[in-house]
């Protein structure tokens, strides 16, 4: 690992050597889809599908919303779409090799996974280098696996679920994901069985110039729940380098599935992802998602009601600092009555860093006494950052009862005074104020997430203010 | 000799350019409790402002002496670190930062390697918080979120308990609080005078029964018009201040 690449502060951004067993051609063409299909030895359909997202992303257009400039600028021709870094998924960290493994050790998730995981998924470059799940689990039936894997072992259920909650057509970078993707979870939870600890996923980028497609496929069958945790890192290159996932999540009948994102990506990193998930009767899913990191954000997680009585709950936040936007927010869409949703937005902006809100609220006309609470604050640390919302809904009846409120505050001199007066020099006051302002997000994280969120967030503050 | 803890020389405090405090004088020796009495607006919680360093007032000449220390040079943390408490008039809202997290930071930031551990810390603050009345349940509350002005002063004297500083200033603490708590909290307070000084500001006497001061200053338009001791606090609480303004002395 060298040290030669960190900038600033981000503390995730050193880098192993490039140690490929094997790495594509920078490029994109039919042929590469069809040799990671190939690779992989997938069944017909797999293949056939990933022709047609191919196909199909071709022909989109790029989103003429978001950050246009940015995404204008991304060059898919200088992308590596696959790169196997490592024989196989070990289920023994001692297998994997030294180099990464020792990433990994540093990221901390060997030690994570001993205190309080219920299952691991590391994923290095395109594929997952370990996996583990506790036996309890397995015994319980519940199915856990790197996609690449879970395919393999149950093409039933994959071919049942994929793409059907994310169509590869719903957009340009689903399209893509949907063609090359790689990697990510599967998850099935049987009827009626509790995962009690997380599990967790981790998703690092080590190359230059990398593209990272992975596909996570999430199904908690009836009555039963799951917490599911993943976080990101990537080294920090004057190159960039395109993270564009895809994560579906089926919530049958009183299922409760809760997603909990930390994205710390480096300041060089596209994060172009789509989340969404089904909740039918009486299930609750609940996105929390954190993002700190990335060049470019845009994400916003997404819950389609789709069974009465059904929940969704969406908590993000954003940092967006220097050259940083962040472009989040959530989708809510109430198909069926007497569903429920709150949105809950919190961004923070400095050294001219941009974070937007973008919000979607739908209720179908036929769905009768819905109630939506969408709630989003803005804080700004200086005069250079920006803040925008642009919230949309679409209210189908005149039964649902929906509540937006927004804010954008600035840090106010007297808060920094009062918290200088009790001992805290200035960026130690700027970092406990920024903390308190996303405590309603961290305080949904495992603990352990949290206090790393804080410190995070203690480092961006940190010499910040002169 | 007497062990002066802070002496301030005519000084003069500016906001917006206009003038607030207008050559004011103050010598505060260790074991002493002085009170400033006056009328809304005429400059004490400036004066609290100034030793404290808030950036918003400007010192435009005048020197203040702390502990043999130019204070005008050093940061607001480091006043507060090396010593200096102020329990505000108006204390902030902090959203989202819980009481009992704010208060171990800031023990740690004020003490330093000095700090208690945090079993240590834990025992401290029960005691403390025993002491002035407050439930456990304070702590995970959102500083001074939702407080009332009662709630905003406990917490106040319950970091002074906790950071024993050297010098005290205590704006308006009375305000906002009952008898029964008033009590309460002076308890708290003369439990860490011995070995400060204290600067109480007040404009009413009845602190002053339970803090008893060694001195007495009426303050008008940004400077002390009288000074002596406990019984100016009765005088001006039954008279008022009319009786020494400029004007009136001429009258008589
Ligand atoms: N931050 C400030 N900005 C503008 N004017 C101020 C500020 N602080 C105090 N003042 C003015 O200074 C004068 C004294 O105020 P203050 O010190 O708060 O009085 P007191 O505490 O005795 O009631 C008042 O006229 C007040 O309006
Ligand atoms: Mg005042």
């Amino acid at each position: 690992m060298t040290q030669d690449d960190v900038i600033g502060d981000y503390k995730y951004g050193f880098h192993d050597s490039e140690n490929a067993t094997i790495r594509f051609d920078k490029g994109l063409s039919e042929q590469v889809v069809r040799d990671i299909s190939a690779l992989k030895d997938e069944p017909e359909w797999m293949t056939e599908i990933r022709l047609k997202a191919y196909k199909h992303f071709i022909e989109r257009p790029m989103p003429d919303w978001g950050n246009t400039g940015m995404l204008k600028s991304i060059d898919f021709e200088a992308v590596t779409y696959f790169l196997r870094s490592s024989e196989g998924t070990e289920r023994d960290w001692d297998d994997v090799p030294e180099e990464i493994k020792r990433t990994f050790d540093r990221l901390g998730i060997p030690e994570a996974e001993q205190k309080w995981l219920g299952g691991v998924t590391a994923q290095y470059e395109s594929e997952a280098v370990y996996h583990s799940i506790r036996e309890d689990l397995t015994s319980q039936g519940v199915l856990f696996f790197d996609m690449d894997s879970g395919l393999k072992e149950h093409p039933e259920i994959v071919k049942k679920y994929f793409g059907s909650v994310v169509p590869y057509s719903d957009n340009k970078f689903s399209a893509l994901n949907t063609a090359v993707w790689s990697g990510g979870s599967f998850i099935y939870v049987p009827k009626g069985v509790h995962v009690t600890m997380p599990v967790q996923a981790y998703f690092r980028i080590n190359a230059k110039n990398m593209g990272q497609f992975e596909r996570t496929l999430i199904i908690a069958d009836e009555g039963s729940s799951i917490h599911y945790v993943e976080g990101c890192t990537a080294p920090n290159y004057s190159t960039e380098s395109l993270h564009s996932a895809v994560v579906e999540l089926i919530a049958l009948p009183g299922a409760k599935i809760r997603y909990s994102t930390v994205q710390n990506w480096s300041a060089n990193v596209y994060n172009l992802v789509t989340k969404r998930g089904i909740a039918h009767e009486d299930a609750v899913i609940e996105w929390v998602d954190g993002n700190i990191g990335s060049k470019l954000t845009m994400k916003y997680p997404a819950v389609i009601l789709k069974g009465e009585g059904a929940h969704a709950e969406v908590i993000s936040v954003a940092y967006a600092g220097k050259g940083q936007h962040q472009d989040a927010g959530a989708k809510v869409h109430h198909l069926a009555s007497n569903t429920t949703s709150n949105i809950l937005s919190k961004s923070i902006s400095k050294y001219g860093g941009r974070s937007s809100y973008r919000g979607l609220l739908k209720v179908s006309p036929k769905a009768k006494n819905c109630r939506s609470k969408v709630v989003c604050d803005a804080l700004l640390l200086d005069e250079d950052s920006q803040s925008d919302t642009y919230p949309t809904m679409e209210i189908g009846n005149a039964s649902s009862d929906l509540e937006h409120e927004a804010s954008v505050s600035k840090v106010s001199d007297d808060q920094l005074f009062y918290l200088m007066s009790r001992g805290h020099a200035e960026d130690e006051a700027m970092a406990m104020i920024v903390n308190g302002f996303f405590e309603p997000f961290t305080r949904e994280l495992p603990m352990e997430y949290a206090v790393e969120l804080n410190r995070l967030l203690e480092l961006e503050m940190e010499g910040s203010i002169g | 000799m007497a062990d002066v803890v802070l002496e301030i020389n005519d000084l003069h405090v500016s906001v917006d350019d206009v003038e607030i405090i207008q050559g004011l004088n103050l010598t505060i020796n260790k074991g002493e409790i002085h009170a400033i009495m006056g009328r809304n607006g005429s400059g004490k919680s400036t004066l609290a402002n100034v030793l404290m360093g808030h950036p918003d007032y400007q010192v435009t000449s005048g020197s203040i002496v702390y502990q043999g220390k130019s204070l005008l040079e050093m940061e607001v943390y480091e006043r507060a670190r090396s010593g200096i408490f102020l329990s505000f008039q108006y204390p902030s809202v902090i959203p989202g930062v819980q009481v009992g997290t704010f208060l171990r930071k800031s023990v740690n930031s004020i003490k330093g390697e000095h700090a208690p551990s945090a079993r240590e810390f834990r025992k401290l603050l029960s005691k403390k918080m025993a002491m002035l009345d407050m439930d456990k349940s304070f702590l995970s509350r959102y500083v001074n979120d939702g407080f009332s002005g009662g709630e905003k002063k406990r917490l106040e004297i319950l970091q002074l308990l906790l950071l024993e500083p050297s010098l005290i200033i205590l704006d308006e603490t009375d305000s906002g609080l009952d008898i029964d708590a008033l009590k309460v909290v002076s308890e708290g307070i003369n439990s860490v005078l011995e070995d400060s000084a204290c600067l109480v500001i007040t404009h009413y006497q009845r602190l002053l029964d339970y803090v008893k001061p060694n001195y007495v200053h009426a303050m008008i338009a940004g400077g002390f018009v009288k000074s002596g001791g406990p019984d100016l606090a009765h005088k001006l609480e039954a008279n008022g201040y009319d009786w020494l303004e400029p004007q009136s002395e001429v009258k008589t």
